[in-house]
């Protein structure tokens, strides 16, 4: 069935869909209308699940880790400052192993205060141990999260399903939804293979010594690695059920591509038309979407850049003293490769300055016309 | 792909005008995309909303920056507003106003096609409020076949309940209400 709805909407649809059985969420711009609408989702009935009012984003999470620990499907979302409000529980989530998916909005933090889209709230909780999907459109973010919850219960890690404030979570258009019946027959009932339970009493987190505390971090880390096996055959599976398929990348042009343009989140949307245009100028440029953060596709993105003389990342963050962080992890992953594409990394479009086609069509010229970058960053869509 | 505007102030519907156009495009088979101007809402103050049109998915998420319509919702925010900016020279503002299109072409300057119709009459007199979205939606309909004007009662008709009738009026008188002035005249 098509119905429009925003990217807000879409997640609500996804956990729906999914069957979430806890929810705890903090209202926070821009993500307040997912958490409205699923309080309406309970409160009517629709939805089977204990909807918990909390005072915080600490909180949220922190009561959303007990369900999960009883064996309850659950859920959370939150932005911005919200997130970082919730950094201590993310590590907790993480290290417990418990398979919670939550949705964060991309928004700018503070200060000064700021509700529109930039990547670095999440992107600074890269190292929390949590699995990052970035969402290009409303119909990825409502198939991402439906798929989220298949991935974490698989490998026991936490999910982050993440859209761009605004250009997704308040854009209304259509959005294809599967029945219910078939979500539930490819994503079933969960059945928590650790759980507390009254009946058979077992605990979790016990002080661990220096003898074994490494070897809980390895496991992750495997578990990470694994991840990537999982996901892309849940992706799989799912474009068998529903006809949609992502990938933790998508590589479009770029077998013959000169210059590849990487992008994520809604800049990939709104790069392939440019892409498309410059093409036609016969400029040999091809577009590199970066699905999935953590665990990073290394070895798909190697693949994908392989043969290209020039790489330009679009960065809508920044790490302080650093860079962009695709554009870092980027260079990092193509630094053992004997042939190496110049990597230029352009900073733009923070605190929701918007990316329009004429500044990616910029960004793709500067990386034509010069051998080099100018720096570390470039700056992008600088005021004049 | 067509390219639209809306001007309003918080509350007065803009964005469900947006939406309302983009529900009647889906559902005749197009392509659309709605959204706010990205802000925090305030009642009462200036507002942007914008809707693109297309027969072909869209791909760009950006704000629309030459619109090929503009229209306005509340006539105080001609004066307040550039509601002009970057308006084609072959693109159409719509607006409420009691005055005529060229009475409005002379206060404003306005070089491109005018359309105007009086919103906030119709509203007051159909919906007993000034709230001028689906009334507009009627004079945007007649300055611009965007959809069919049948295509916008199914959207009407969900979103306002048993409200819909009244909505439904003032979208039709607004429809044949609406006076043109086409550029040059």
């Amino acid at each position: 069935m098509k119905k429009v709805l925003t990217g807000n909407q879409a997640v609500a649809h996804g956990v729906l869909l999914s069957r979430a059985e806890v929810i705890s969420a903090y209202p926070i711009t821009p993500q307040t209308t997912i958490v409205e609408n699923l309080a309406e989702l309970c409160a009517d009935g629709i939805l089977e699940a204990k909807f918990l009012r909390v005072e915080s984003e600490h909180s949220a999470l922190a009561s959303i880790i007990g369900a999960s620990m009883v064996g309850a499907r659950t859920f959370t979302a939150t932005s911005s400052q919200g997130l970082a409000l919730m950094h201590e529980m993310l590590h907790w989530a993480a290290g417990s192993r418990l398979p919670i998916v939550m949705a964060n909005v991309n928004r700018a933090l503070g200060a000064p205060w700021n509700i529109w889209n930039d990547q670095t709230d999440s992107l600074s909780q890269r190292d929390t141990g949590w699995i990052q999907l970035y969402c290009e459109n409303n119909q990825e973010v409502l198939d991402t999260v439906i798929q989220a919850y298949m991935i974490a219960e698989e490998v026991y890690i936490p999910v982050m399903v993440v859209l761009d404030a605004f250009f997704l979570s308040h854009t209304s258009e259509p959005v294809e939804i599967p029945e219910g019946g078939e979500v539930d027959k490819f994503l079933p009932k969960y059945h928590a293979r650790y759980k507390c339970d009254v009946n058979d009493p077992h605990s979790f987190n016990l002080m661990v010594s220096p003898e074994y505390y490494q070897e809980f971090r390895y496991k992750i880390q495997y578990a990470m690695e694994e991840a990537k096996k999982v996901a892309k055959r849940v992706d799989d599976l799912f474009a068998k059920s529903f006809g949609r398929g992502y990938g933790p990348i998508e590589g479009h042009l770029c077998d013959d591509a000169e210059v590849i343009l990487v992008t994520t989140g809604t800049v990939t949307s709104t790069s392939r038309g440019t892409i498309a245009r410059m093409r036609e100028r016969g400029v040999k440029v091809g577009l590199l979407k970066i699905k999935m953060f953590r665990p990073f596709p290394r070895e798909e993105v190697k693949e994908a850049l392989r043969g290209a003389q020039k790489v330009a990342v679009i960065d809508r963050n920044i790490s302080f003293g650093c860079g962009g962080i695709f554009g870092h992890e980027i260079k990092a992953t193509l630094c053992d490769e004997e042939k190496r594409p110049q990597v230029f990394d352009f900073v733009t479009g923070l605190g929701g300055r918007d990316v329009t086609p004429s500044l990616i069509t910029e960004i793709i010229e500067y990386t034509c016309q010069n051998e080099r970058p100018e720096g570390e960053i470039i700056w992008a869509g600088m005021r004049g | 792909m067509a390219e639209i505007r809306f001007h309003g102030r918080g509350g007065q519907g803009a964005v469900t005008s947006a939406e309302l156009l983009a529900l009647a495009a889906i559902n005749e088979g197009k392509y659309a995309q709605a959204f706010p101007s990205f802000g925090p809402e305030r009642r009462g103050a200036p507002v942007v909303a914008f809707c693109r049109i297309s027969d072909e998915k869209i791909k760009i998420r950006a704000a629309i920056y030459q619109p090929d319509i503009v229209l306005v919702l509340d006539p105080s925010i001609l004066r307040l507003v550039d509601v002009g900016n970057g308006l084609k020279g072959d693109g159409t503002l719509v607006t409420n106003t009691r005055f005529s299109p060229e009475e409005i072409k002379d206060e404003l300057g306005i070089q491109t096609r005018l359309a105007t119709v009086d919103a906030t009459k119709i509203a007051r007199e159909e919906l007993g409020l000034p709230i001028t979205n689906t009334t507009m939606l009627g004079a945007l309909l007649r300055a611009a076949h965007l959809v069919d004007k049948e295509s916008v009662i199914e959207p009407l008709k969900d979103r306002f309940g048993r409200l819909a009738e009244r909505n439904i009026k003032a979208f039709e008188r607004a429809y044949n209400e609406t006076r043109i002035l086409e550029q040059g005249g």
